[in-house]
């Protein structure tokens, strides 16, 4: 009885979270200022740092909200200001040929849709899964991914030092 | 929860960030839609890793958001030089390697 009162409010919290995740969504590809939509990014970021505490993922909800909002937003934001006269809504934000996009994106959605109801129906989730422990994911990270663990420091070294290169004046 | 519920939200997230990919001119705006995009996958990892009791959709999406603050940190870099360069950030502008 708990167990399915508390599949409801799962299912009440993932409905409300996804809705705000999709209309924030479409407001960061539709406005017209680009600090308003970095703004509902963010939006868009806490919604699925939520999404993933209720897929069982606290560390990975913990990191999302360290990395993306506390540091790529402030670098999105940094990265508007030195680009920007002014900061204010624009008209010329799309492509004359933005409304290609629509079509697009529909007909993607169509065949991702389809495929996806077509092979997971009403599959449940494991509603007594088990929480996976951070030392688990820890052990994983040194040790059978411990290659591309590797491979991603010197991506984000030389992420690091391409920045800084490209950035300076002279 | 039904497994299929995450894997829609995820691609409602992928097909709007495409649609930012294709509609916006401006670069700051096409590297947040490349967000929206990465951020969509997230949630396909971890659901899997729900569905399968494993701990690899966790450590991929760990990879996932270091690879993405790496990205970012160098396209904001580009874009700087470029508007240094241009006045502007436009992508459409960019047309010098057309033939």
């Amino acid at each position: 009885m708990i167990a399915a009162e508390l599949l409801v409010a799962q299912n009440v919290g993932f409905a409300i979270i996804a809705l705000l995740m999709i209309v924030a969504a479409l407001r960061v590809v539709t406005t017209n200022n680009v600090v308003h939509a970095a703004l509902w990014l963010v939006t868009v970021l806490a919604g699925a740092a939520a999404q993933y505490v209720l897929l069982a993922a606290e560390f990975v909800a913990v990191t999302q909200v360290l990395v993306y909002i506390g540091a790529v937003m402030v670098l999105f934001l940094f990265g508007t200001m030195l680009t920007r006269a002014r900061i204010g809504a624009e008209h010329d934000l799309n492509n004359p040929y933005w409304r290609l996009g629509i079509p697009v994106a529909g007909l993607l959605f169509a065949a991702m849709a389809i495929a996806l109801v077509s092979s997971f129906g009403d599959e449940q989730l494991p509603s007594d899964a088990r929480v996976v422990p951070v030392a688990e994911i820890s052990d994983q990270i040194f040790g059978p991914y411990l290659l591309p663990f590797w491979a991603l420091s010197f991506v984000l070294l030389a992420a690091i030092i391409g920045a800084i290169v490209l950035a300076r004046k002279d | 929860m039904l497994t299929s519920q995450f894997l829609l939200l995820g691609a409602i997230l992928f097909c709007i960030g495409v649609y930012g990919v294709i509609a916006r001119k401006n670069a700051v705006l096409v590297l947040m839609s490349i967000e929206l995009i990465l951020n969509s996958v997230n949630i396909n990892l971890l659901a899997f890793a729900l569905r399968n009791g494993s701990a690899d959709g966790h450590t991929f999406a760990l990879y996932i958001i270091a690879v993405a603050a790496a990205e970012v940190g160098v396209g904001l870099a580009m874009v700087l030089l470029i508007y240094r360069n241009r006045r502007s950030i436009g992508l459409d502008e960019l047309s010098e390697m057309r033939g």
